[in-house]
């Protein structure tokens, strides 16, 4: 095969790892305090914001990265990355305005800005890079009383929501990738919900790296006041490089009294090529709390990208009666590195949690489930079942399940249940029998397996998710 | 038509197959009966191109092609169908969405057109009924939580949706209570005519009683050793496999 014909099929396998020509603005390569002050200033920010951000800058100096994931990289040279970059033109101010190039790039995706051509009833803040390009049907929703937004609008717009609760949730101190995403990141979404409202919308937000040797560090803040309700959807897609890229993103979540929040994620970030070259390192800290009585956040991931995912969305169950979920798939081929999991905390009484991970690993990846569910002493009639299943695909690969329990509370129920299959050869040569190739065999089985987490994503996405599940195993049998 | 020709497979180092000749015309339907272990199960196998079977002699000749060459789908685009003696589960497969999807790829890969849902789901309706099967048969998973019963005429329905040209029953009759006996009778007898033809395995006349077979041929240790019309069921029902070996 030729190289033109092999890229062919790889760009076939990996639809969306095209670039986008568009002159770009940069800051100098590196990080340090200079850099910093050039984000802040860049976004005109208040001064106790470009504070905020120094003072996590200071503390990630201080700290190391994380070793005890199941995970193996080359050192990270983060003075090697870029740490803002941008499309040149001035931001535009309505829909009209954005690049033509751009608009083209999020068409190719699937994603187009246009309303009139947009998916009905999800509305969209693409970022791009280090910014925020565009956020459709804003009016729409502000009519709802709705804020949906870039994150550095809402910090010009709406300080006092932001400044309470920007680290309020992931503290800037909680981890080394959460740190450096305080001091450094650049944009991301923001929502805000005013007590009483369920969005009229599903809203989303598309992230997209495009420029080289750039890291994304976006930021996502929701907040659902008393009785509110909102469902958010995530996807990400990446350029094919040789390079490695760092994506360290973080995302707060907030539910007051009564307030439901449920936020999905299809990850599909370049994931390297067959050889293991190349691909996202998406290093991601996602929690929720359950501030309110009666709160819910439920977090539905669908994993299939990135060279390496190290993500744990997690539940503070705080209000007496609050719920946290995680729904979880994650797809791990060729070289392919995940350790993904969730954190249950149960402080307030009668709170429910549940847990339910798919972990299919191919190829010659490895596929780690690490849980907490952690019931402390006040917790009293706390509740948590957890059901981690892995399919194994091919014996090269790795499947791991590492579920940790502590419980202060006798009256407390914990429940595991955990298995480990490989698909059978009879589940493939029945379906062949029936006309159905290899290929096709494999996806049916795998969507199978999957099932219940992909009937918990909204229904437009849980197709997408379902194509995105077999196309990401092809090869991998056979 | 399908022509087998000296048909000699193995597994692993054990020949199972040790020449099998057999020809069934169009429009035929054929039994085949032996005792445990003759090889039946295996030659529906090696017919349908389940992996792990070498064929070291022979041919297997199907519509004027040697589908000893193809991968397994092809030869079910082809017309084969195998109703398998132990239908497999499929946890969370939906069993409307994989008649849906093994339909189309049949139909994509005969160059007609692919059904859509609503089309599709008016064709499964109506065959589940003639099954006389309950509806709630195409929401649940393939054959996860069926009685035996039930597997059976699950593939009964999928024979009748792919509308195979030869279809092979690898005992559908066992398990089967005298009702849902009546029923899968039924179901391939709707198919008979003059492009339609069946090897039906079993043990017992009483699947012979309601699908009348053409001939019967009898596999012994991996050989067809007698065949005959089908008083010949009869004839086996009365006096065993005993002797037949050396015939
Ligand atoms: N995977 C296998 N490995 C080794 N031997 C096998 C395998 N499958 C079948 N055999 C052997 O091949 C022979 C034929 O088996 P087969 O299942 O074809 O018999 P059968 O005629 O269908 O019997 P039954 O009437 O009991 O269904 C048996 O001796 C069986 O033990
Ligand atoms: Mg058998």
């Amino acid at each position: 095969m030729s190289t033109t014909e092999m890229q062919a099929l790889a760009e076939q396998k990996y639809k969306y790892g095209f670039t986008t020509e568009i002159e770009m603005e940069a800051f100098p390569r590196g990080l340090n305090e200079d850099i910093i002050r050039m984000i802040s200033a860049k976004k005109e920010e208040p001064d106790w914001l470009l504070q905020w951000r120094l003072k996590a800058y200071a503390a990630w100096l201080e700290m190391e990265e994380p070793h005890w994931a199941k995970l193996h990289h080359p050192p990270i040279d983060y003075q090697d990355l870029y740490y803002y970059a941008a499309p040149a033109k001035a931001q535009p101010k309505s829909l009209d305005e954005v690049d033509p190039e751009l608009l083209k790039t999020y068409e190719k995706l699937g994603i187009p800005l246009n309303e009139r051509a947009a998916l009905a009833g999800v509305a969209v803040d693409a970022v791009f890079d280090s910014v925020s390009v565009a956020t459709t049907f804003r009016e729409t929703l502000s009519k709802a009383g709705v804020i949906f937004c870039p994150i550095s609008e809402a910090v010009r717009e709406h300080p006092e929501l932001v400044r309470e609760y920007l680290g309020s949730v992931v503290p800037v101190r909680d981890n080394y990738f959460a740190a450096l995403n305080s001091a450094v990141f650049s944009d991301g979404s923001f929502v805000y919900i005013p007590k009483g409202v369920r969005c009229p919308m599903e809203l989303s937000t598309y992230f997209r790296i495009n420029a080289k040797n750039t890291g994304q560090f976006e930021r996502t803040l929701i907040i659902a006041d008393e009785a509110a309700s909102v469902s958010y959807l995530e996807g990400c897609t990446a350029p094919m490089r040789d390079e490695n890229q760092l994506h360290a993103a973080v995302v707060e979540l907030v539910a007051m009294d009564e307030a439901k929040i449920k936020y999905s994620t299809v990850q599909n970030w370049y994931p390297g090529d067959a050889e293991g070259k190349g691909g996202i390192y998406n290093f991601v800290t996602k929690r929720g709390a359950c501030r309110g009585r009666n709160s819910k956040i439920s977090w539905t991931q669908v994993e299939t990208g990135s060279a390496i995912t190290w993500k744990y969305p997690s539940c503070i169950l705080q209000g007496d009666g609050s719920v946290g979920e995680f729904y979880s798939v994650a797809l791990t081929n060729n070289y392919q590195q995940a350790d993904t999991g969730t954190k249950m905390i149960h402080l307030g009484k009668n709170t429910t949690s549940t847990i339910i991970s798919k972990g299919i690993s191919a190829g010659h990846s490895n596929n780690t489930y690490r849980g907490l569910v952690k019931i402390s002493a006040a917790a009293s009639g706390a509740r948590n079942f957890t059901q981690c299943d892995s399919l194994l695909i091919g014996d090269q690969c790795g499947a791991h399940t590492v579920p940790y329990i502590e419980n202060r509370n006798m009256s407390a129920k914990v429940e595991h249940e955990a298995t480990t299959s490989k698909i059978a050869e009879d589940q493939l040569f029945y379906c062949r029998s029936r006309g159905l190739s290899q290929e096709d065999a494999v996806g049916l089985i795998v969507n199978g397996f999957c099932k219940d987490v992909l009937k918990e994503l909204p229904m437009e996405f849980a197709v997408e998710a379902q194509k995105l599940l077999s196309v990401s195993l092809e090869g991998s049998v056979g | 038509m399908l022509e087998i020709k000296n048909l000699h497979a193995r597994i692993g180092e054990k020949e199972i197959l040790r020449g099998v000749n057999l020809v069934v015309p169009d429009g035929e339907i054929h039994a085949i009966m032996g005792p445990n272990g003759a090889g039946k199960s295996t030659l529906s196998y090696v017919l349908s191109g389940r992996d792990g079977y070498e064929v070291t002699e022979g041919e297997v000749i199907y519509d004027g092609q040697n589908i000893l060459e193809l991968p397994p789908e092809d030869r079910a685009a082809a017309g084969l169908f195998l109703a398998f003696q132990y239908p497999v589960e499929l946890p969370g497969v939906g069993n409307a969405n994989f008649l849906r999807t093994a339909l189309n790829a049949i139909r994509r890969k005969r160059g007609e057109e692919e059904l859509d849902a609503v089309a599709f789901l008016k064709l499964a309706r109506a065959a589940v009924k003639s099954l006389h099967m309950k509806e709630d048969f195409l929401k649940r998973n393939v054959n996860v939580g069926f009685s035996g019963g039930e597997k059976k005429r699950n593939e009964m329905l999928q024979m009748a949706l792919l509308q195979p040209g030869l279809a092979i029953l690898d005992e559908t009759d066992s398990g089967l209570d005298i009702d849902a006996l009546k029923i899968v009778a039924d179901g391939v007898n709707a198919l008979r005519g003059p492009k339609f033809s069946a090897l039906v395995i079993t043990h017992y006349q009483r699947l012979l009683d309601h699908i009348v077979p053409d001939v019967v041929h009898v596999l012994s240790a991996g050989r067809i050793v007698r065949s005959g019309p089908k008083e010949l069921a009869l004839e086996l029902e009365a006096h065993g496999y005993a002797g037949l070996e050396a015939a």
